[in-house]
C-alpha cells in the first residue's frame, strides 16, 4: 500500500480506543498494541470498562474503552494524556474528553453522531457541528457507512456488519501509525478458522479503513515510532492476570508439588481461573467453587494432601475468606492467595482499581493471625511475584497473600521471556516417611517452618485443626503458656522471612532530599515522574515496595538517609499507616488519591516539587 | 481411582487414636467411632491412605479421636475442605464428620454442592436435632414446634429432612442408620466406602444433654420394630414385631399394608432397588415418618454416575495427549512472540 503523506517520527504516543460495551473496543486495542510490540515498540495497556456487561446503547454508563501507550523508549505507565481517541459513538466521546491533549487527535464515527442519540449522550447539540471541538485534530470519518459498504458483497446480516466496525478504526490507525495489517490478519485467519465469512469480512473493513485514512485529507501527515531501545531477547506481551496464573505453573513444575486452584468467580480476578482452567496438559487441578469460602477451604485440604494450593479473589471475596485464612495460618499449611484489589467498599466500583485492602490483608482476621504479604508492580512482575508468592509459602509453611490490582490485572505490558531452568528453586520441607523424629509441629530451627507431611505417606498420620495446638507435638490444648508461645512463633515465623527475600532497593541517588514510598500498581507512574524530575535536574529517589509483611530488613536504614518521606499510595493512608506503627521515629508525609484512577504523572511531579520547596 | 490396599491385615487397633475422647458419657457419637474403628480394618485400604475431615460442633471432634491422616476445619466447611482433599489427591478414602447443623445450617452451600459434583467422600452426617456444643438451640432438623433455648414457644421452622434434601441435590448415594445399631452402621458404612462418588451416611443419634430422646419414637426397645424398615436391596420392604406388615405403591403413593389383610401377600410389596438410577421411589422411602410410616434405614439409594474426580483425572489425562504444551517453557514461547 503506497503512502502519499509525510512520515514523522515521534518518541511515544497513546492510543484510546472507546464505545459503546459491545463495540469491540477491547479487541481493537489489543490488536493494536500486538501489532506495535511486534513492530519492536515497547507497550503498556490499560482496558477501562464498565461493571455492566452491555449498559443501555450510547449512554456513557454504557463507555468501554482500552488505552496503549507505545514508545521507543522503556515504559512504564499508560500515560497520562491521549494523543489520538477513537470514538465510535457521541457518548464515548463525552465520557473521555477529560484524557485527550490540547491539539490531540479525535477520530470519531460520524455517522454515529444523529439527532436520535445525542440526549443520551449528554449532548445538547452536535459537538461535531458546535465550536467545542476546535482545540482538536478532528477527523470525521463516516464509519458505519464504509464499513456496510466494503462488505456489501458478502450479503451479511446487519449485526455482524455493526460487529465488524472496530476493525475499520483500527485500519485507520494502522495507517496513521504505519504500522502493517498482516499480524491482525492472521489473527483473524487463526481466529475464525471455521467461519470464512468473517475472516474476509474483518478483512475488507480493516483495509478499508487503512485505505480510507490514505485518502482523505484530514490526514496530512503520518507518524512512526521507531524500535524500542529495550534489553534484547525474546518478548511477549502479557496481562498481569494471565502473568500470575503462568507463574504459578512454574513454581508447580519447578517445585513438583502438583498445582490446586480453588476460586469463585469475582472481578476483576476471573481472569486468573480462566487462564488456570486451560491448563489441564500442565496437570493444574482447577475447581471452580461455589461461593468464595468453599474456595479457600478447597485450597486449604489441597495443601494439606502437598498441592501447591491457591485461591484468586478480590476484595469482596477476601472478606469472605477471612476466617479460613485464619485455619490455614492455625494449621501452617502453604497456601497462596491472590487479592486482584478494585474499589471498595463493599460492591464499589468493581471494574476500577484501587490499593485499599491492604489494611484488610494485614489484620483483617480473629486473633492474631499473620500472614506474610507481598505486592506485585506491574503486570509483568505478576509472573515473578506468584512465583515467590508460591515458594515463600511452601518452604516456610504458611499461607501469603499476593496483592495486585485491576489496573494491573487487566493492563498488560511487554514480557522478557524467561527460562524456568533460570528461576529460582523452590524446595518444599516435606517429612519422609516413617521418620521416628517425625511431629507434626516440629520446627526447623531457621525458619521455623513445620515439615509438611502428605497423607498416603506411612508413619505420618497425624491431625491439624483450628484449635490452638502444643507445639512440636500439635496435640489440642488450653494451655496459657503454650498459647502464648504458639502465638509468638506464628509470628516470628513469618517476620523471619525478611532473612530470605531480597533487601529493599533505593532508584535514584541513595540518600538525600526525598525518597518516594509506594507499592503495587503505582511503581510505573512514580517511576515515570521521577525520571521526569531528573530530566530537569531534580533529585527524587523512590523506594518501592514488594514486601510487605514483613518489611525488607533494610527499610529503616533506608528511611534514616533521607531527611524527607513521602507515601503516595491510591487508599487514604493505609501504607503511610502501617509504615507509621512500624517505625515510628520517622516523620512521614502522605500523598494520596481514591478517585478509582491510576496516578497521572504530572501531578505526582508537582507534587514531589512542592514537597521539596515546602 | 483406585485407592491402594493394605499388604497385611488391620486391626481395630491399627485406627485407635492415643487422645483423650471427650464426648459426653453416653453421647451417641462414641458408638460411631466404635463403628469406624471396625469398619476401616475390613475395607482393607492402607491405613494411611483414609483422611478424616470436619468441621465445628460435638461429631466434628472426631478426627482427633481416630487414628488417621485428618482436618478438624472451621464451621460448616468440612464438606468444601474434603472437596478439596479428594480432587488434589484421588488416592486417598476421604470422611466427613459433621452434624446437622455444620451441614444444613452454616454448611449448607457446600453440602449440596459436593452432593451435586459427586465427588468420592464419605460424609457421616450425625443428626441429633440440635446444638450440642453451643449448649441446646434449635437445628434445621429440630421438629417443628420444639421447645428449645432459642425457641422458648417452640420453633415456627420447617426442618430439612436428610435424604430429602441429599436427593434434591442429585445425591447418588443416602443411607441412614441409628446410633443405637452398631452392625447396621458398620454395614451402611462400609456400603458408602464401596460406593464411587458422595455418600452420605445419616446416624440419627441422641444428645443425652440437650436432646435426650431425639430418636426415641422409632429407636425406644418397644416401638423399634413397629417403625424402623431396614431395607435390603432384592428383598421386599416387610418390617413390624411379627414381620406381618409392609410397603407397597399405591398409585402414586407408598402405603402400608398388614400382611394377610385384604388378601396382601409378600407378591404385593415393593422390592428394595437402590441402584434404581430414578430417585423417585428413594426420595418416598427417605421421606417416611412415624407415626403413619416407619422410618427407612439402610442403604435407601447407591446409583452409579460418575464421579467429579474421575472426571478431573480424565480430563488432564486427555489434555497431557492433546495439547502441545507439555511444560511452562512451552507454555511461555506459545502464541505471539518476538526477538528485541
Amino acid at each position: 500500500m503506497g503512502k502519499t503523506n509525510q512520515i514523522v517520527e515521534l518518541e511515544s504516543v497513546v492510543v484510546k480506543f472507546v464505545g459503546d460495551s459491545g463495540d469491540g473496543m477491547q479487541l481493537a486495542g489489543t490488536l493494536f498494541s500486538d501489532s506495535a510490540a511486534l513492530s519492536g515498540n515497547d507497550i503498556v495497556t490499560f482496558p477501562d470498562f464498565p461493571a455492566e456487561i452491555r449498559a443501555p446503547h450510547n449512554t456513557v454508563a454504557g463507555v468501554s474503552g482500552f488505552q496503549v501507550h507505545i514508545s521507543k523508549n522503556k515504559i512504564y505507565s499508560t500515560g497520562d494524556l491521549c494523543d489520538l481517541i477513537v470514538a465510535l459513538n457521541p457518548a464515548s466521546l463525552k465520557a473521555n474528553m477529560q484524557w485527550i491533549k490540547k491539539g490531540g487527535t479525535l477520530i470519531v464515527d460520524a455517522d454515529a453522531f444523529n439527532e436520535k442519540v445525542f440526549a443520551k449522550s449528554g449532548y445538547a447539540s452536535n459537538p461535531l457541528e458546535d465550536d467545542s471541538l476546535l482545540q482538536y485534530n478532528v477527523i470525521k470519518a463516516p464509519i458505519t457507512s464504509l464499513t456496510k459498504a466494503a462488505v456489501q458483497s458478502l450479503n451479511l446480516d446487519n449485526k455482524t456488519v455493526e460487529k465488524t466496525r472496530n476493525m475499520f478504526a483500527l485500519g485507520m490507525v494502522f495507517y496513521l501509525f504505519n504500522i502493517e495489517l498482516d499480524n491482525t490478519i492472521k489473527f483473524f485467519q487463526t481466529k475464525f478458522k471455521k467461519k470464512p465469512l468473517v475472516v474476509e469480512a474483518n478483512t475488507n473493513v480493516l483495509t478499508a479503513g487503512y485505505n480510507f485514512a490514505d485518502t482523505i485529507e484530514a490526514i496530512s501527515s503520518t507518524f512512526s515510532i521507531p524500535q524500542a531501545n529495550i534489553e534484547k531477547g525474546k518478548y511477549r506481551n502479557i496481562t498481569g492476570n494471565v502473568a500470575t496464573a503462568w507463574g504459578f505453573l512454574a513454581a508447580s513444575e519447578k517445585s513438583g508439588r502438583p498445582l490446586y486452584l480453588g476460586s469463585y468467580p469475582i472481578t476483576p480476578a476471573t481472569e486468573i481461573l480462566m487462564e488456570l482452567a486451560k491448563h489441564k496438559s500442565l496437570g493444574a487441578r482447577v475447581l471452580q467453587a461455589e461461593d468464595e469460602i468453599a474456595g479457600i477451604c478447597s485450597t486449604i485440604g489441597a495443601a494439606y494432601t502437598g498441592s501447591l494450593a491457591i485461591t484468586t479473589t478480590s476484595g469482596p471475596g477476601l472478606s469472605l475468606k477471612s476466617e479460613a485464612i485464619g485455619l490455614a495460618v492455625m494449621t501452617e499449611l502453604p497456601i497462596v492467595i491472590v487479592d486482584v484489589q478494585r474499589a471498595g467498599p463493599s460492591t464499589g466500583l468493581p471494574t476500577k482499581s484501587e490499593q485499599s485492602d491492604l489494611l484488610q490483608v494485614l489484620y483483617g482476621r480473629n486473633g492474631e493471625c499473620p500472614v506474610i504479604v507481598t505486592a506485585a508492580a506491574t503486570p509483568a512482575d505478576c509472573f515473578y511475584k506468584a512465583y515467590e508468592a508460591a515458594k515463600l509459602a511452601m518452604e516456610h509453611m504458611t499461607p501469603v497473600i499476593l496483592l495486585t490490582e485491576g489496573y494491573i490485572g487487566f493492563g498488560s505490558e511487554l514480557f522478557k521471556i524467561p527460562k524456568v531452568a533460570d528461576l529460582d528453586p523452590i524446595k518444599p520441607p516435606l517429612a519422609e516417611a516413617n521418620d521416628p523424629d517425625f511431629m507434626p509441629f516440629r520446627r526447623n530451627e531457621e525458619t521455623l517452618a513445620r515439615k509438611w507431611a502428605l497423607p498416603g505417606t506411612e508413619g505420618l498420620r497425624h491431625r491439624v485443626g483450628g484449635l490452638e495446638k502444643e507445639n512440636i507435638t500439635g496435640n489440642i490444648t488450653t494451655d496459657p503458656i503454650n498459647h502464648e508461645l504458639m502465638i509468638k512463633i506464628r509470628m516470628e515465623k513469618v517476620m523471619r522471612v525478611a532473612n530470605y527475600i531480597p533487601e529493599q532497593e533505593v532508584y535514584g541517588e541513595q540518600s538525600g532530599e526525598l525518597l518516594v514510598v509506594s507499592w503495587g500498581s503505582t511503581y510505573g507512574t512514580i517511576f515515570s515522574a521521577i525520571n521526569k524530575l531528573k530530566e530537569k535536574g531534580i533529585k527524587v529517589s523512590h523506594a518501592h515496595f514488594k514486601h510487605i509483611m514483613p518489611l525488607p530488613k533494610n527499610t529503616e536504614e533506608v528511611f534514616g538517609r533521607f531527611k524527607k518521606i513521602i507515601v503516595c499510595e491510591l487508599n487514604s493512608g493505609q501504607f503511610v499507616g502501617y509504615l507509621r506503627m512500624t517505625y515510628p521515629d520517622f516523620k512521614y508525609l502522605q500523598y494520596n488519591k481514591v478517585q478509582a484512577l491510576p496516578f497521572t504523572i504530572s501531578e505526582l511531579s508537582d507534587c514531589f516539587i512542592k514537597t521539596l520547596e515546602g | 481411582m483406585a485407592i491402594e490396599r493394605s499388604t497385611v491385615e488391620l486391626r481395630k487397633e491399627d485406627f485407635v487414636s492415643d487422645q483423650m475422647v471427650k464426648w459426653c458419657s453416653g453421647c451417641g457419637a462414641h458408638a460411631v467411632l466404635h463403628s469406624i474403628e471396625n469398619v476401616f480394618p475390613k475395607i482393607g485400604y492402607k491405613k494411611e491412605n483414609f483422611c478424616f475431615v470436619s468441621g465445628i460442633g460435638c461429631s466434628s471432634r472426631f478426627p482427633y479421636y481416630v487414628n488417621t491422616y485428618g482436618i478438624h476445619g472451621i464451621h460448616g466447611r468440612a464438606a468444601a475442605i474434603a472437596t478439596g482433599v479428594k480432587v488434589a489427591n484421588p488416592k486417598l478414602s476421604v470422611w466427613v464428620a459433621t452434624g446437622d447443623g455444620d451441614s444444613m445450617a452454616i454448611g449448607g452451600n457446600h453440602f449440596i454442592h459436593i452432593i451435586r459434583r459427586n465427588i468420592d467422600v464419605n460424609i457421616l452426617l450425625f443428626n441429633n436435632q440440635i446444638y450440642g456444643l453451643t449448649k441446646g438451640q434449635y437445628s434445621p432438623t429440630t421438629p417443628m414446634g420444639s421447645i428449645t433455648k432459642t425457641s422458648p414457644q417452640g420453633t415456627i421452622e420447617h426442618p430439612f429432612n436428610t435424604g430429602e434434601l441429599v436427593l434434591g441435590a442429585q445425591g447418588t448415594f443416602f443411607a441412614r442408620a441409628v446410633d443405637t445399631n452398631p452392625k447396621m452402621m458398620i454395614d451402611v458404612m462400609f456400603e458408602a466406602a464401596k460406593h464411587d462418588g458422595t455418600s452420605v451416611v445419616e446416624i440419627l443419634q441422641n444428645c443425652v444433654i440437650f436432646n435426650d430422646g431425639a430418636h426415641e419414637t422409632i429407636t425406644a426397645k418397644d416401638m423399634r420394630e413397629d417403625f424402623q424398615l431396614t431395607l435390603k436391596n432384592g428383598e421386599p420392604m416387610i418390617f413390624g414385631k411379627n414381620k406381618d406388615k409392609g410397603i407397597r405403591i399405591n398409585g402414586t403413593r407408598l402405603e402400608v399394608v398388614q400382611l394377610g389383610e385384604n388378601g396382601i401377600t409378600e407378591n404385593d410389596l415393593l422390592v428394595h432397588d437402590q441402584y434404581q438410577q430414578d430417585p423417585g421411589i428413594h426420595l418416598m422411602l427417605a421421606k417416611m415418618q412415624a407415626p403413619h410410616f416407619p422410618v427407612a434405614l439402610g442403604v435407601i439409594r447407591s446409583a452409579m454416575y460418575p464421579t467429579y474426580d474421575d472426571l478431573v483425572d480424565l480430563q488432564i489425562e486427555k489434555g497431557r495427549e492433546n495439547s502441545n504444551i507439555k511444560c511452562v517453557d512451552d507454555l511461555l514461547n506459545s502464541g505471539e512472540t518476538f526477538f528485541v
